[in-house]
């Protein structure tokens, strides 16, 4: 079973924690201005993102904290976790996986 | 760390889950003893802060900042760190409406709070050489005295129920369990289950 280190905590299981979507979603600056299709993107719309993806996790087991991870959506691979309030972190090249740099060969070559 | 025994144990009016399980200690080839129905104080405070400082004061003993930690208090009781801002406290020579009135008046001035969870947990005692082995049965934990001495502490899933898992000696050989009340019987059962395979052993 993967591991997932809490930042709190340290590793423990994956059955430990929930999932919480994508990160760094801003609340509305101005809510009672925005349309319903604005509000809708708002609260349903979210990226689909092939790779590294920032999003929110619950350590639901443990201290039952937020905090915040940067996963490879293809290896499920964590690349980082951070807490909330924290800056999303900035990967040097050595995290980037595998399957990002295959994509990147087959793009150059065709 | 000095385990804190508890000089006296205070009784709590209520019903033990485990008073259906007398053979339990026997069944477990002696590994696991239920314990008392314990005092416990679940306490909410920002650290550092003035909260916390005044429970400090209330229990004689800073609350530890160290995730994954516990600390004796002076009085024979623990106090467990749960999560940044969040602690238990444990302690069997006193009752929940003495402890609890005397950790919320110090805390709620002082943006803090203190909720008396007596009968949300029970506390199993797991010891001998067979208790890393029921706990590595249903715990992906690493209880090696080496990264999980006595003063750690853990709160995980044991065979999928939530319990908190307290380190009491350096030797890998004595814990404390807690585990929801609704769940002690689940848990006790399963520790049955896990004990089966070294009974048949010893046997």
């Amino acid at each position: 079973m993967q591991m997932i280190r809490c930042p709190w905590c340290g590793p423990r299981e994956e059955v430990e924690f929930h999932y919480g979507g994508q990160a760094h979603v801003p609340y509305p600056a101005e809510p009672a201005a925005l349309s319903d299709e604005e509000w809708a993107h708002y609260v349903f719309f979210r990226d689909n993102t092939r790779g590294v993806f920032a999003e929110r996790w619950s350590h639901s087991a443990g201290c039952r904290k937020w905090f915040n991870a940067l996963r490879d959506t293809v290896s499920y691979r964590f690349l980082a976790v951070y807490r909330p309030g924290d800056p999303r972190p900035v990967l040097d090249g050595s995290d980037q996986t595998q399957h990002q740099t295959h994509h990147q060969k087959a793009g150059a070559s065709s | 760390m000095a385990d804190a025994a508890p000089s006296s144990t205070v009784p709590l009016p209520r019903t033990h889950p485990l008073d259906v399980r007398p053979d339990l200690t026997e069944q477990t080839a002696g590994a696991v003893v239920a314990r008392p129905l314990t005092t416990a104080v679940q306490v909410r405070a920002e650290l550092p802060g003035p909260a916390a400082d005044a429970a400090a004061r209330v229990l004689g003993v800073a609350l530890p900042a160290r995730p994954g930690t516990w600390v004796a208090t002076p009085g024979g009781g623990r106090v467990v760190w749960l999560g940044p801002d969040e602690w238990l406290v444990l302690d069997p020579t006193t009752t929940p409406w003495d402890l609890e009135p005397r950790l919320r008046e110090a805390l709620a001035p002082a943006g803090g709070a203190a909720v008396d969870v007596s009968a949300q947990r029970v506390v199993l005692e797991l010891s001998g050489p067979l208790a890393r082995d029921l706990l590595a049965a249903g715990c992906a934990v690493d209880t090696h005295p080496s990264v999980f001495p006595a003063g750690r502490a853990a709160q995980t899933l044991l065979a999928q129920a939530g319990v908190v898992l307290l380190a009491l000696s350096d030797d890998g050989q004595r814990y404390e369990l807690l585990v929801r009340s609704s769940f002690a019987r689940y848990l006790a059962d399963w520790l049955v289950d896990a004990a089966t395979e070294h009974r048949a052993r010893r046997a």
